[in-house]
């Protein structure tokens, strides 16, 4: 898993029903580095965590993953964790988990390490039908652990979570950036994390700030 | 593989939990099947001349009824986006989650046609034919419906157009079936013939409809 990696984007540009949201956006994060995208509603955080995971097709550029190993592509080397989350409300929380390896084909924490980790021990046997907004995000989030994947891909991941969740995200993204990651997060909190920021402004602009903290 | 039986467990677990799957197929085939003799009337040999083609007429429906959902449920819950990032490849997961709508569907509709049948007058020497046609065709109607349920993943009630795209293209599937269950009552067409036809359309929707349907998830995504 140490081999060299680095996420390369050149010059992208993607719209959503016609609408241009981003264009000449180029940036490269390589291991250890996470970038924060931030901006007002409606601008195409999420339509650009969507690009970048290869479920929407772009307009232009390029986006790469640069590897030593030859066979990883973008979509195998990605965790996407977004609005829906991925997970079917007539299964429990175990049953979920247990398929994100097999789904996958990665594997990484056992699941009881994932659940100790976002405090859902509880909750476990439980349907995540019955489960509120914030303990669903919290097992979305459990997918990161259960297959190790480099890059995660998260789209707003402390909605609907508590305070103490929300620094459990931040530790975990935290983790994983130290452990070689790389994360890419669109979101409107300030997770903690030493990470860069690039700020898309409503006209389709934008602004790449250096890593702060 | 080792997805494949992962993926095929999954909505096995799923149907048996919310339910609606296999036991409403069967009884929706049920109804279909009994409001038959309403409509053509108590002339016993009519009815069991005309049994075979009904039954595959209400096992066609009844196999596409509630198929629409087959990839929707994911869609909504954001399981699909998982998928294609999956390292199995789509086609495979497509196919895992026919095979799984068919163990719920096609092989229960198959076993309850000999019972629904002795309804329809169906001749006892017929039995044993319909339900290996059913056996056989069934799979290529799940298949053909995957592409239909794949095109029309993210319409909120894509089920009538589903049915409309999809009803067409198991014509083949539907004629040589009737034809195979027919031959074995009245003949003078040997059983053999329309059931190994019926068999190719079957193979034939193997391979091609979990590509299209793959295919059709990535385009409609997009």
């Amino acid at each position: 898993m140490n081999t060299s990696l680095r996420l390369v984007v050149r010059d992208l540009a993607c719209s959503r029903s016609e609408r241009l949201l981003i264009q000449g956006l180029s940036f490269g994060l390589g291991q250890g580095e996470a970038l924060m995208v931030t901006g007002p509603n409606g601008v195409g955080k999420t339509t650009l965590l969507r690009v970048l995971a290869g479920f929407i097709p772009h307009d232009a550029g390029k986006i790469i993953l640069e590897c030593a190993e030859q066979n990883a592509s973008l979509a195998q080397s990605v965790h996407f964790v977004g609005h829906r989350d991925g997970l079917r409300a007539a299964l429990t929380v175990r049953e979920n988990l247990d398929l994100v390896p097999a789904v996958l084909g990665q594997s990484g924490a056992s699941i009881s390490d994932a659940a100790t980790a976002l405090n859902l021990k509880a909750l476990l046997d439980l349907p995540v039908g019955i489960l509120s907004a914030g303990q669903r995000r919290r097992t979305a989030l459990a997918r990161l652990l259960v297959s190790w994947r480099p890059v995660w891909l998260l789209d707003e991941p402390t909605a609907a979570l508590d305070t103490a969740s929300q620094a459990m995200v931040a530790a975990l993204i935290s983790a994983h950036i130290e452990g070689g990651g790389i994360v890419i997060a669109a979101t409107h909190l300030d997770l903690g994390v030493k990470a860069r920021e690039l700020v898309v402004q409503s006209d389709g602009s934008h602004v790449m700030r250096e890593a702060s903290r | 593989m080792k997805a494949l039986f992962a993926l095929i467990h999954r909505d096995l677990m799923i149907a048996s939990r919310i339910g609606g799957g296999a036991e409403l197929g069967v009884v929706f085939f049920l109804t279909l099947t009994a409001i038959v003799p309403f409509a053509i009337g108590p002339d016993q040999n009519l009815l069991g001349r005309l049994a075979p083609a009904v039954l595959w007429i209400a096992a066609l429906l009844s196999t596409l009824f509630g198929l629409d959902r087959l990839f929707q449920a994911d869609e909504e819950e954001g399981v699909l986006d998982q998928f294609l990032l999956s390292d199995t490849p789509l086609e495979l997961i497509v196919l895992a989650k026919c095979i799984a709508h068919w163990l719920t569907t096609g092989l229960v509709l198959s076993l309850a046609a000999p019972l629904l049948g002795l309804m329809l007058n169906l001749p006892v020497e017929a039995m044993l034919p319909l339900v290996a046609t059913l056996l056989v065709g069934t799979p290529a109607i799940t298949l053909i419906g995957a592409v239909g349920a794949a095109v029309t993943v993210s319409l909120r009630r894509g089920g009538l157009l589903m049915a409309i795209l999809v009803l067409p293209l198991a014509v083949p599937t539907l004629v040589f079936g009737v034809a195979a269950a027919n031959a074995a009552i009245v003949g003078p067409t040997p059983f053999g013939t329309p059931f190994l036809l019926l068999l190719a359309t079957s193979l034939v929707a193997l391979v091609v409809c979990p590509l299209a349907a793959a295919a059709a998830i990535r385009l409609v995504r997009g």
